[in-house]
């Protein structure tokens, strides 16, 4: 039938084309030395002015990762990354430090631009109300280009900026903060970004102050060979809120890139965090060739007592994803939650999920996971619910549904439950289910096409969790999920 | 409006033949009821019409205003003016029922090359249908068919119909799962969408229906065809003496 004919075309044009954010920033680019030595983390230090200390810190992050194996417990399968044939530094050659946007290459503005997200502050503005902006900290490679609104946000006593800027400006916070939630030691790919993050962002929230706008960074990695490895850290300080968004595109390129970010909250009494992502790196090609192999690690340390922090991500891109946001609930009554959506599609292994680690007295979590999977990709949920000895009244929910599409992709669940409280309370229900034949034929027997019926009743799918995101990425996230599938049915 | 010659088709999956030579001519404006024992290939029809893909078409042609139904797709049967209203409706869960009829409008009237509804005509022209058949805006905001009781898929299924305004309206057995008080409401809903411009296929086992949905013409299916022709009496007959006849008379 010509409607069979008509989606195997479509299938056909869009396989390659569908990543929109395939192209690269023709731009002239430094970069240091390829290979991971000592040599290579001073070079990235001495590029940051950063103080003696910190290149101490990194250089035995470095000391400790040759003396540390990759990780195999995950579901994913990869050739041996070479970390020496890596470069580890690239900045575009404009960019020496933090500069005023009439000095940002009109190339890395347009760049942007394409992406759709401006950074003149005036073009911002213009028809958005106030209530209703974002401000932006933009890193490209290995460097932060820019970031708005950053005298706005400092009126009100926030500080937004690179995580470099935050070492020469704050050193006392940044010393005080970094690797408390994600120690150097703590996994493979951390210690590995221990050594040679380059950028990333900082935000500290002061006491007391509720953060007038969101904050986002927008991560982009245009160079080849190179690895972005950044670096955020956000300090909510008592009874503080802020909402964080983050968000990543890269070049469709034959080879793989990898990707090692490292994130640490911390959420003293009362604050709350509200960490948001929407992760669309190049994902491969058809045929699983390229895309970035993301191996991140996101921590949230609920110090103070009362705090919560919120974990909420969309997945769609990467070849390769590995990806635990945790929270360890160590103040009294304090509360984690996690909110995932991840769609795998053509070649892509997602291995993703969460650890809620229940330490203080009456905290709780809640964890809704939906996983979707189409063409022949494998869709792993894994999570970790503890309860510690003291954490009496320890409460957690855990829902996490996977959804299939099509013969030959996979979904697997593997939760862990560990509770040494005989006071905790821990639930866990999980679906498995399939988009139907019957509600394919029902959709198109009123009008649809294969594509709309399939992202129609995918966004009934993932509804629970997008209720959860800011009003406007919401949007965005839902036609993402809808171009990430494209061309599943068939 | 809708001519079917001479149809075979089986089943794809295990080749069972299902329709042996369906001839039936339904004009435009007219009601036809499609009456017949379990098995006759009534349900099947139905579906051969929206274009569901388990089935073969081994002979014949289905033409539809003059066009061959069988090489549209299913969706652009839909845009093109077919409608069926299921016999059992497919639950979509998440999915608010007000979405998807919004989303189903918009994705045929884009089909067709109109514009899609501005949402305040499109809240209207619900609102107002809906009031027809007693479904409420807490229905409307649950998701589609997802616990809903018998008589409620079936008025949402109505509902939808009425929205769409298709040219062909197939009804499979809308009157099973349908107590006495939701038969009036659905049929109510079914008999105003009657103009001579639209024509309609019942299909039920039970005079019960036509009592409320008067048919142009009735015809009576068995083994894979149309074995008898009549009124919207004979629907009458068949309620006292039962299908026993055709069904040896299909056999001999």
């Amino acid at each position: 039938m010509p409607a069979v004919q008509e989606t195997i075309d479509q299938v056909k044009a869009i396989d390659v084309d569908q990543y929109k954010y395939g192209f690269v920033t023709d731009i002239e680019s430094e970069r240091g030395a390829k290979g991971l030595t000592e040599e290579t983390v001073r070079f990235i230090s001495a590029k940051k002015n950063e103080p003696e200390w910190m290149t101490e810190w990194r250089l035995e992050a470095l000391r400790r990762f040759k003396t540390m194996d990759e990780p195999t417990w995950a579901r994913v399968h990869y050739p041996k990354i070479d970390f020496d044939e890596l470069y580890y530094y690239a900045a575009p050659k404009s960019v020496e430090g933090p500069k005023s946007i009439d000095e940002v290459d009109p190339e890395l503005l347009a760049t942007y631009e394409k992406l759709g997200i401006p950074l003149r502050e005036q073009e911002i503005l213009a028809g958005i109300k106030p209530e209703n902006r974002v401000a932006v900290d933009a890193v490209f490679d290995s460097v932060s280009v820019v970031t708005t609104f950053k005298e706005e946000l400092k009126k009100a006593g926030v500080i937004f900026c690179s995580i470099s800027e935050a070492l020469r400006e704050y050193p006392d916070l940044v010393k005080k903060y970094l690797g408390s939630v994600v120690p150097v030691t703590d996994n493979f790919y951390a210690t590995l970004n221990s050594a040679v993050f380059s950028d990333g962002s900082f935000v500290y929230v002061p006491e007391g102050v509720r953060c007038p706008m969101e904050l986002s960074t927008y991560f982009r990695i245009n160079e080849q060979n190179t690895g972005q490895f950044e670096r955020t850290l956000i300090i909510a300080d008592k009874g503080a809120y802020v909402s964080y968004l983050e968000g990543c595109t890269a070049p469709q390129r034959d080879e793989n890139q990898l990707h090692a970010a490292v994130v640490e909250l911390v959420a003293l009494d009362d604050a709350e965090i509200k960490y948001s992502t929407v992760q669309n790196w190049f994902p491969g090609d058809a045929q699983g060739k390229g895309g970035i192999y993301n191996f991140v690690t996101k921590r949230g340390d609920c110090r103070g007592k009362n705090s919560k922090i919120s974990w909420t991500q969309v997945e769609t891109g990467s070849a390769i994803t590995w990806k635990y946001p945790s929270c360890i609930l160590r103040g009294d009554n304090s509360r984690g939650e996690f909110y995932s959506i991840a769609v795998s599609n053509g070649y892509q292994q997602v291995d993703s999920g969460t650890k809620m680690i229940h330490l203080g007295k009456n905290t709780s979590s809640r964890i809704i996971s939906k996983g979707i999977s189409a063409g022949r990709s494998q869709n792993t949920y894994r999570g970790l619910v503890s309860a510690h000895r003291k954490a009496s009244n320890a409460r957690n929910f855990t829902q996490c549904d996977s959804l299939l599409i099509g013969q030959d992709c996979g979904a697997h669940t593997v939760p862990y439950i560990e509770s040494k409280n005989s006071t905790a309370t821990f639930e866990h229900e999980a679906t498995t289910s399939k988009i139907s034949d019957d509600q394919m034929f029902y959709c198109q027997q009123r009008g649809m096409s294969d594509e709309e019926a399939v992202a129609l009743i995918v966004n009934g799918f993932v509804k629970d969790v997008i209720q959860q995101l800011p009003m406007e990425f919401a949007v965005e996230a839902q036609k993402l999920i809808s171009i990430s599938l494209e061309g599943s049915v068939g | 409006m809708l001519e079917i010659k001479n149809l075979h088709a089986r089943i794809a999956e295990d080749g069972k033949e299902i329709l042996r030579g369906v001839n039936l001519t339904v004009n435009a404006g007219e009601v036809h009821a499609i009456m017949g024992p379990n098995g006759s290939g009534k349900s099947t029809l139905s579906y051969i019409l929206a274009g569901k893909d388990d089935y073969e078409i081994t002979e014949g042609e289905i033409l539809f205003n003059g066009e061959n139904l069988l090489e549209l797709g299913p969706d652009e049967r839909a845009a093109a003016g077919v409608f069926l209203a299921f016999q059992y409706p497919i639950e979509i869960p998440g999915v608010a029922t007000m979405e998807f009829l919004k989303t189903a409008m918009n994705a045929q009237r884009r089909a067709r090359g109109e514009t899609e509804m501005t949402i305040p005509a499109f809240m209207k022209a619900v609102k107002e249908k809906a009031a027809d058949l007693k479904v409420s805006m807490d229905m409307l905001k649950r998701p589609l068919n997802v616990g809903f009781s018998g008589g409620e898929k079936k008025r949402a299924e109505i509902l939808q119909m009425s929205l769409l305004e298709p040219k062909l309206c197939v009804l499979d057995e809308t009157d099973s799962g349908l107590d006495i008080d939701a038969l009036r409401i659905v049929s109510e809903g079914v008999n105003k969408l009657r103009s001579p411009e639209r024509s309609m296929i019942v299909i039920t086992h039970y005079q019960r229906l036509l009592d409320h949905i008067v048919p142009d013409v009735v015809h009576v299916m068995s083994r894979g065809r149309i074995v008898k022709t009549g009124g919207a009496d004979l629907a009458l007959e068949l309620e006292k003496s039962g299908y026993a006849d055709y069904v040896e008379d299909a056999a001999a």
